[in-house]
């Protein structure tokens, strides 16, 4: 296997947009391919990450579109769908496609289109992921939210105001995101307040429908340099893996753990030689608050029933032990479904570049985690500076 | 041949009506006594096949959490209340005629509606049929590939 690097980044603004899928597909890839210094001719393969454009849009095989758009005809193309971690699955599949021998030069895009839908209309889009039996009794991923909550909460006799703070936290650092849909701070008094959506939970708990893209160019790591201006302009994929959980929800022995994320976490700690604490950044599937809990004790930053105590001591925020959600998260920055994992990835990549500007920490290794379904599958990467 | 295969001839299907769907309030158990609602093709735990029913709809269960959605999708009651619950295994296995105490391993939970947001956990509560728990068709999902039917479920004195 040969090792993988990110050699380009970008995304488009996330937040309700004039533009349909295609139109957000190309702004992203053409963005990445000029922020790597790649023609488009130069690539091998192209991956789009995407849920449901079929569902949202009516418009299907978005990567061929792409790579006509993009003036990349040849490649080979391929749509990556994991719900709503599509972007993460779209990071493995380019790393194998890399990592293989199977292709030089990967450009993948991941974007979706939502907000012309109602909420209700893209909540229920979403949900059709869930099981016959749990689909006719209405369940939305909300409502799993505001189930799994009320019992970490109910357990770990964790305050409410815990969640909140993820909230206040995750918009504090998305207004130094200058692509983020919200680039607004909250207060604790006004997420606490916020309309109720799935009790214990409120609005401020739950990440917003976003249309955007995000795309991040990979090549081979020993030919890294030869793209870039900068001998260390570079990151190297060290550790990428991915699990799957029960896709019926209440069939797991405990609400409060995620496997897939505990699975895809071990097994990108393992690939990479690395430990939870050599993490620097990360960024993790804040759909919704209580997720950043089960993803911190899943991935081994805090120990179980215990996450809530670092977040009420402040070492998750931008100056803290661990940095959580330097891009303002799912929270502030938005959620189109098949970008957020690409997304992810290129906040940590602009991370250990040194490009993250206000949003800037010291970090040669940052981890990010995306979650589809609820925990239903999950992929983990781990980025590291080149050497 | 596995022993796995050899309980299956050529001609029995190996899927029956409603096993995967969830259609019937009933647990699936596999021959090592594991049991899941809904069924699967095969265990989730060993990977055998699924091969016995134990009927759950006239079985108490415990509220584990429950939640009041108020953001609901189309063709869904607003606000929905809705729970995860465990049932009483031991109950249902006493009166069930196909196993004995002590053969099926759970937990065995459900999500599901309630009739009242005015429950906590840890209340116990029983299922009441319901002919439509939601409007088919008027979500994404196609009306005939699945029941609209099933069990709400509402507090009892424990």
């Amino acid at each position: 296997m040969r090792d993988v690097a990110i050699i380009g980044a970008s995304m488009t603004q996330f937040g309700q947009r004039d533009a349909w899928i295609r139109e957000l597909l190309a702004e992203a890839g053409d963005a990445c391919l000029d922020d790597a210094g790649v023609e488009p001719s130069a690539l091998d393969h192209l991956y789009v990450s995407n849920m449901a454009s079929g569902e949202f849009e009516g418009m299907t095989g978005v990567p061929n579109a792409l790579a006509h758009d993009l003036g990349a005809l040849g490649a080979y193309t391929q749509r990556v769908d994991q719900t709503s971690s599509s972007g993460g699955a779209g990071i493995y599949a380019a790393w194998q496609s890399i990592a293989s021998g199977a292709s030089d030069a990967t450009l993948l895009v991941g974007g979706e289109k939502m907000t012309h839908k109602t909420t209700a209309e893209s909540t229920d889009v979403i949900a059709s992921l869930t099981h016959p039996a749990e689909y006719k009794h209405g369940v939305t991923l909300p409502s799993f939210a505001g189930l799994t909550a009320r019992h970490y909460l109910e357990r770990f006799d964790a305050p409410r105001e815990s969640l909140a703070k993820v909230a206040v936290k995750n918009h504090e650092n998305g207004t130094r995101n200058p692509h983020a849909q919200f680039q607004k701070e909250v207060d604790l008094e006004t997420v606490l307040d916020s309309p109720i959506v799935a009790d214990p939970l409120r609005l401020y708990d739950f990440c917003p429908i976003t249309d955007g893209s995000a795309a991040l160019m990979l090549v081979p790591a020993e030919e890294a340099e030869s793209y870039v201006d900068r001998a260390d302009d570079y990151a190297v994929i060290s550790g990428v893996a991915g699990a799957t959980d029960t896709h019926v929800v209440h069939e797991r022995d405990d609400p409060t753990v995620m496997s897939g994320v505990v699975e895809s976490g071990e097994r990108a700690f393992d690939m990479a030689g690395l430990e939870p604490d050599d993490v620097d950044v990360a960024e993790l599937h804040d759909m919704f608050t209580i997720l950043e809990f089960l993803q911190m004790e899943g991935l081994g930053f805090a120990e179980h029933g215990e996450a809530w105590e670092h977040v009420e001591a402040g070492e998750t925020e931008m100056d803290g032990d661990l940095p959580i959600n330097t891009s303002g998260g799912l929270k502030s920055k938005g959620h189109p479904l098949g970008a957020s994992g690409v997304a992810q990835g290129v906040e940590i990549y602009e991370q250990i570049v040194g490009e993250a500007g206000p949003r800037q920490v010291d970090a040669d290794v940052a981890l990010a985690c995306n979650v589809g379904g609820f925990g239903n599958c999950v992929i983990t990467t781990i980025l590291e500076a080149a050497a | 041949m596995s022993d796995h295969d050899s309980t299956h001839g050529d001609d029995e299907p190996r899927i029956r009506e409603g096993h995967l769907s969830g259609d019937d309030l009933t647990a699936y158990v596999c021959t090592n006594g594991h049991a899941t609602f809904p069924g699967h093709q095969r265990c989730p735990t060993c990977g055998e096949s699924q091969d016995a029913e134990l009927d759950l709809s006239e079985t108490r269960a415990e509220v584990v959490t429950w939640t009041t959605s108020t953001a609901t999708p189309p063709g869904v009651r607003e606000p929905n209340h809705l729970a995860i619950v465990e049932f009483d295994l031991d109950a249902a296995l006493e009166a069930s005629q196909d196993f004995t105490a002590g053969t099926v391993q759970g937990p065995v939970r459900t999500l599901a509606q309630l009739t009242t947001g005015d429950v906590e956990s840890g209340d116990v509560v029983a299922p009441t049929y319901v002919e439509e728990l939601r409007e088919p068709g008027a979500g994404i999902r196609e009306p005939d590939s699945q029941s609209w039917d099933g069990y709400r479920f509402e507090p009892v004195e424990s």
